[in-house]
């Protein structure tokens, strides 16, 4: 689903990251943790062209997202990304922030478009709110909202850029939960996350990353029990 | 008592300072209208991506805002002289390249407020750059443009006050050729304070119950 193949991207002078190469199958749940500053976020980033790629190849779905004749908006509309400060559109309401999208790039009539959104807000828990605005949800309701918004366009790949550490612990679990939901639907998902019990428990695989490169990843009991790479020994031992 | 009421220089000189207050209100309107939409040109040309553009509205906003709104008045009126302008379009077109320069800088300050996780969160969707700005940046921004566009309203009208120079028979021209008729500066100008207050106080009333409503 997607293939990265040695990817750099460098901010002016700083190279963030710096020879990335990875794999995402269809159906997986690939967590990617590692210290801040590790270049996670900004990878995730790259997978739907938030930020230009300097050199290397993305490729999702069998599109290269930097090909000339890859038309970068289409291509959006199959990645769904959730941001860690939700982004929310607070001129509009819930039900509003989901349909968006649907009605103006894929041109869905307002009345499927709402059939959609109001099905997709009922999966979050969150369908007796469609008619407020995101100013009156709590942080756990506002990043669902978000979910539900990204699911609308019906995407292949959800990317997660660090969903839940804006928010207050005990908001944390309804969202993971919602995620979770989603990982057994067969969605496949990048999640950048500190959320080493969710990565444990439902990342098929999870990658480490620390200055700019994958430094180990394997399936999470290996990570996580028996880590190789020194880097990833001292990372885990200062976090669990 | 009424005759010595009808009789104070207050209400004598009230017919000719309400002419000059029709005079000072019609600059302003006209003037900030044509103002808003240069403004919202220039403020356009501020966020272009293409440097000529960008270079020619900061050129333009740096020159209005460096120089005082009189020595532009003067300009117009006398340094280009041989375009004839009267008294009246000369303070129109002022104001409105006045206030353009400083509505250009309200309007981009506002769509650069917008934060940018906003945009990211539209592009993410697969919603192109331009829908990304008619449905998601410039609502945001234009809520954020009104208490700005309220103050330039009340700057420009005061503004007004110095197209006395290049005879512009606002209210403070007005002013002055009554009291210098009557020497009666005193009970003049209390008077023409009052009737700048009375559009000024209302005028920020109102913008603040816009803003409460609108929770900007």
């Amino acid at each position: 689903m997607i293939t990265v193949k040695d990817l750099h991207k460098s901010f002016g002078d700083l190279e963030v990251l710096k020879g990335i190469d990875a794999q995402v199958e269809e159906r997986e749940v690939v967590c990617v943790i590692g210290p801040s500053g590790s270049g996670k976020s900004t990878f995730l980033r790259c997978l739907n062209l938030l930020e230009d790629i300097t050199s290397g190849t993305v490729t999702i779905d069998g599109e290269e997202l930097t090909a000339e004749d890859t038309d970068i908006n289409a291509l959006r509309t199959k990645v769904g990304m959730v941001f860690q400060h939700f982004n929310l559109f607070p001129h509009k309401t819930v039900l509003e922030n989901v349909t968006l999208a649907p009605i103006k790039v894929k041109g869905l009539s307002v009345k499927e478009a709402e059939e959609i959104g109001l099905s997709l807000l009922e999966k979050v828990g969150l369908s007796d709110k469609a008619q407020d605005y995101p100013d009156s949800l709590s942080g756990g309701q506002k990043q669902r909202v978000a979910i539900a918004r990204a699911l609308a366009m019906e995407p292949k790949v959800m990317l997660f850029d660090e969903p839940t550490s804006a928010l207050d612990p005990e908001l944390v679990g309804d969202v993971l939960q919602v995620m979770k939901d989603l990982a057994q639907e067969g969605m496949t998902m990048v999640v950048v996350t500190h959320e080493m019990g969710f990565a444990r428990e439902v990342g098929d695989r999870v990658i480490f990353m620390d200055e700019g490169i994958i430094q180990e990843e394997g399936n999470p009991d290996a990570i996580f029990d028996t880590p190789q790479n020194p880097r990833t020994q001292s990372f885990l031992s200062k976090i669990l | 008592m009424i005759d010595a009421i009808m009789n104070s220089p207050y209400v004598k000189s009230l017919p000719f300072l309400w002419e000059g207050l029709q005079v000072t209100v019609a600059i302003t309107l006209i003037g900030l209208f044509l103002g808003m939409i240069l403004g919202a040109l220039a403020g356009l040309g501020k966020l272009s991506k293409i440097k000529v553009i960008r270079g020619f509205w900061t050129v333009y906003i740096e020159i209005i805002r460096g120089t005082p709104i009189m020595a532009q008045a003067l300009f117009i009126y006398f340094g280009l002289s041989e375009l004839q302008l009267n008294s009246f379009t000369t303070g129109v077109i002022a104001i409105a390249l006045n206030a353009g320069a400083y509505i250009g800088e309200i309007v981009r300050g506002a769509v650069y407020s917008i934060d940018s996780g906003q945009t990211e969160a539209g592009r993410s969707l697969g919603l192109t750059e331009r829908q990304t700005m008619r449905y998601i940046v410039w609502p945001q921004a234009f809520k954020r443009m009104i208490p700005p566009l309220g103050n330039q309203f009340v700057i420009s009208l005061k503004d007004t006050s110095v197209f006395s120079v290049i005879a512009v028979s606002d209210l403070i021209y007005q002013a002055r050729q009554y009291y210098n008729a009557t020497f009666e500066q005193f009970e003049t100008l209390v008077m023409v304070c009052l009737f700048y207050l009375i559009i000024t106080i209302p005028a920020a009333l109102y913008l603040r119950r816009i803003e409460r409503k609108m929770d900007v």
